[in-house]
């Protein structure tokens, strides 16, 4: 490993991609969660509706801030760091940038602003209108970049001619083989997430016994969203996983350490963990079930799986990180599915009651915890996902050494400790506020709205 | 139809152009308002300001993020040499935007605003400073040989880039000043009728020293200069923007609060116009043309075209509806 400019741009790209991602994912599913809300407050008139849109909006603010902050570098490093990939894949990455601009970043940025202007300034059908478009176009954002994202590993709808890609088909391009499965999975990963937030601070206060009358709704509301969310997700990932099995044969060997081809007539076993060593090119040691990877992957018990030792040294990708974070990935998703089921039997046995939730520490504990854990499953996805691609940047046309900008060493190395340093401050300051937020707690009539920070202009 | 795709790559040059102006003034204004609060004692009068923005300045940002993603996908080659070439300056204005934006969200909840008014100030002036260096050395012209960079990564430091900042800087503020004479009351709205003429003054000093190196920089906008019907088409522009900056000036003393500003943005559309016309064909002058930036194929750029055909006057029209929606003076306080 050495620290030249395409290690350290990998690494910057890496670092503000993962910080970047944590933000938009509330966006839009908290996003969708207030249009919920609001369009059941227009609609019944009930108090709870809006009271609760107050109150989790504030939060939904103090996300986008960092997200719409930590965005901007994203779109713009293409050409600062990659400007290699950008000729190579400018006549159909480029314009997908385009677009999740025009479509969906103008559309949030500009109807966020009404809503920031206020709930007593705009009527609560124009408000609600606002948010309907603040959290159509954080989805639509979701879609273009993962469309062009999926585009990387799948690149279809054209060919590659003195080292560019050179378009034939922009519909092929954009609905090329992974992206049904990239834009589902990440889509319905930002729901999981918003869930488990919305759902994970509920049980804060019910353990705390403050509001219980107030959050035990919103509790409520998580566990149902989570029943049809979850295991959506799983089967998503599923198919996710059959994608890349389909396509991109060389991460899906790295993400199960699968050295050997599975002969004929046999299964390929699952490795539940293992050693991988590139070195020797097979796994030190590894615990294993057999046949269970081809019952997994293709649901027949004997298909072949291609092993990492079919492809060169130099085509294959980096097989532990990308191992360990699929497994992850999977034990979190898992986890979350046990969680959810857990507690409809609770519910079922009569336990989310107002009187006995308190009562059900374990259970609201591990609601707690699920929301570092499903923001850690989302990230480890994304390891999965772009370190199993390496070494290409386009996968099969682009490698990723050759996609860099001419860019001296210092000046990344410069620029990556910026990013660092500010980044962490951020991350502090976000924390410092949405404690603030979370501890001063719902407003639960208009008495509540003077005072306190965060109160001065908005109303 | 022949003729559109005939045209298409002129046409995409006219939309980014469209795209920059916009940008310019839009968050021109915005940072323009971020120096001026730098410069402002009282608390209360900076809150005043951003509150002043609180509703637009994301979308006005936007443009800027529009414009890299349809720049990036109409003309890859320009995108990737320029921003690459421009490292320490674009990662500059990535940050100074960081800051700005951040300020926002942050002071509503801080304790201590004041803090978060030097992050919105300093932000400011940083990325209207750096977005000043960019724009300069791609006019001045960057080292080049065919289409590959050839110079450092400090190659955009130089006296002309430092004069353009400078410009860049005072421009921002003048358009930050009439936006608070259009948008403000009381004491904002005195301080910028103040400020407007000083950073007005300065603007129109510094582009006339511009234009001049311009032309003396790039002998091929000299010629356009000395040759006939050439000369027609380099010269209308700028003399209309100097015509209207002396109805600016008027408008100062004598017009409603919101001539300033309008006479402004015509201003910077004049100016702009100018200068591109004088680079014509050139994006980066004496080096890329348009034809040979356009990487992208023609394919490409019709296809985007459709789309931006339906996008644009939806954004437009919905921009307006919200600017219908919000106007009028923001309260104080």
């Amino acid at each position: 490993m050495t620290f030249d400019t395409v290690f350290l741009s990998r690494l910057q790209f890496a670092f503000t991609a993962m910080f970047h991602i944590l933000w938009p994912v509330m966006t839009i599913g908290v996003g969708l969660f207030l249009v919920f809300l609001e369009a059941r407050w227009v609609r019944t008139g009930k108090e709870v509706y809006y009271r609760h849109a107050r109150f989790w909006s504030r939060l939904f603010f103090l996300n986008v801030a960092v997200g719409v902050a930590t965005g901007i570098p994203m779109e713009f490093q293409f050409g600062t760091n990659w400007s290699d990939f950008s000729q190579a894949g400018g006549d159909f990455f480029g314009h997908m940038l385009g677009y999740e601009a025009t479509m969906a970043f103008m559309l949030e940025a500009s109807f966020i602003g009404i809503m920031i202007f206020g709930w007593k300034r705009v009527s609560p059908g124009m408000h609600l209108f606002a948010t309907s478009m603040v959290a159509l176009g954080a989805s639509l954002s979701a879609f273009w970049i993962m469309a062009a994202s999926s585009w990387m590993h799948t690149p279809t709808g054209g060919y590659f001619d003195k080292g560019k890609f050179v378009i034939t088909s922009h519909m092929e391009a954009i609905f090329n083989p992974d992206m049904f499965w990239s834009v589902s999975h990440m889509w319905v990963a930002a729901l999981e997430i918003s869930v488990f937030v919305v759902g994970g601070l509920s049980a804060w206060y019910l353990y705390k016994k403050r509001y219980t009358d107030f959050f035990i709704v919103s509790f409520k509301w998580a566990v149902m969203a989570a029943v049809v969310v979850v295991p959506l997700q799983i089967w998503l990932g599923d198919g996710s996983g059959r994608s890349v099995y389909d396509h991109v044969p060389t991460k899906f060997a790295a993400m199960e350490a699968h050295w050997q081809t599975n002969p004929p007539g046999t299964g390929a076993s699952f490795s539940i963990l293992a050693w991988p060593d590139p070195e020797r090119q097979e796994n030190r040691w590894s615990l294993e079930i057999p046949g269970v990877l081809s019952l997994l992957t293709t649901h027949s018990r004997s298909s072949q799986i291609k092993g990492l030792r079919e492809f060169s040294r130099r085509d294959q990708p980096p097989v532990a990180l990308t191992y360990y974070s699929f497994r992850v990935m999977v034990a979190i998703g898992t986890a979350l599915l046990v969680l959810m089921v857990w507690t409809l039997l609770v519910w079922r046995r009569g336990g989310l009651h107002i009187e006995g939730i308190a009562t059900q520490k374990a259970l609201l504990r591990c609601w707690m915890a699920a929301i570092p854990l499903s923001y850690l499953a989302m990230e480890t996805g994304w390891i999965t996902r772009e370190v199993g691609r390496q070494p290409w940047v386009i996968y099969g046309l682009l490698r990723t050494g050759d996609s860099v900008s001419a860019v001296p060493e210092a000046a990344v190395m410069w620029s990556l400790t910026g990013f660092a340093a500010v980044y962490v401050v951020l991350m502090g300051l976000f924390f410092l506020f949405a404690r603030r937020i979370v501890v001063r707690g719902p407003e639960l009539a208009e008495g509540d709205e003077t005072g306190g920070y965060g109160s001065r202009r908005r109303d | 139809m022949g003729w559109v795709v005939a045209h298409v790559v002129d046409i995409w040059f006219l939309i980014i152009g469209f795209f920059v102006l916009y940008y310019a003034v839009a968050d021109g204004f915005d940072l323009g308002v971020g120096v001026i609060s730098l410069f402002t004692r009282d608390e209360r009068d900076r809150g005043v300001m951003m509150a002043a923005l609180q509703s637009i300045w994301q979308e006005n940002q936007t443009w800027l993020v529009l414009l890299g993603g349809m720049l990036f996908g109409a003309f890859p080659m320009f995108y990737s040499i320029a921003l690459s070439a421009l490292y320490v300056p674009m990662v500059l204005i990535l940050f100074g935007l960081i800051f700005r934006g951040i300020a926002f969200e942050f002071r509503e909840q801080s304790a201590r605003p004041s803090l978060w008014d030097l992050s919105f100030g300093l932000g400011s002036l940083l990325t209207a400073l750096a977005q000043g260096f960019t724009l300069g050395a791609i006019f001045y012209g960057l080292p080049m040989e065919g289409h590959r960079f050839t110079g450092t990564v400090w190659s955009w430091f130089h006296p002309y880039s430092a004069l353009f900042a400078l410009g860049v800087v005072a421009g921002y503020t003048m358009l930050g000043s009439n936006y608070l004479i259009l948008k403000t009351g009381g004491v904002v709205r005195q301080r910028g009728i103040r400020c407007s003429p000083v950073a007005s003054f300065l603007t129109l000093v510094i582009s006339v020293i511009i234009y001049l190196w311009t032309i003396l920089r790039h002998p091929s906008m000299a010629q356009k200069w000395l040759a006939m019907p050439g000369f027609l088409h380099v010269a209308v522009f700028p003399v209309l923007a100097l015509l209207v900056f002396l109805l600016y000036f008027r408008s100062l003393r004598t017009g409603p609060d919101y001539a300033p500003f309008a006479w402004n943005v015509v201003f910077v559309f004049c100016s702009f116009i100018g200068l591109s016309v004088g680079f014509y064909p050139y994006i980066i002058p004496n080096m890329v043309t348009i034809q040979t930036a356009a990487v992208s194929s023609t394919k490409t750029l019709i296809f985007m075209l459709v789309v931006m055909a339906i996008m644009l006057p939806l954004i437009l029209g919905y921009i307006g509806y919200k600017h219908w929606i919000l106007r009028g003076k923001v309260e104080n306080g």
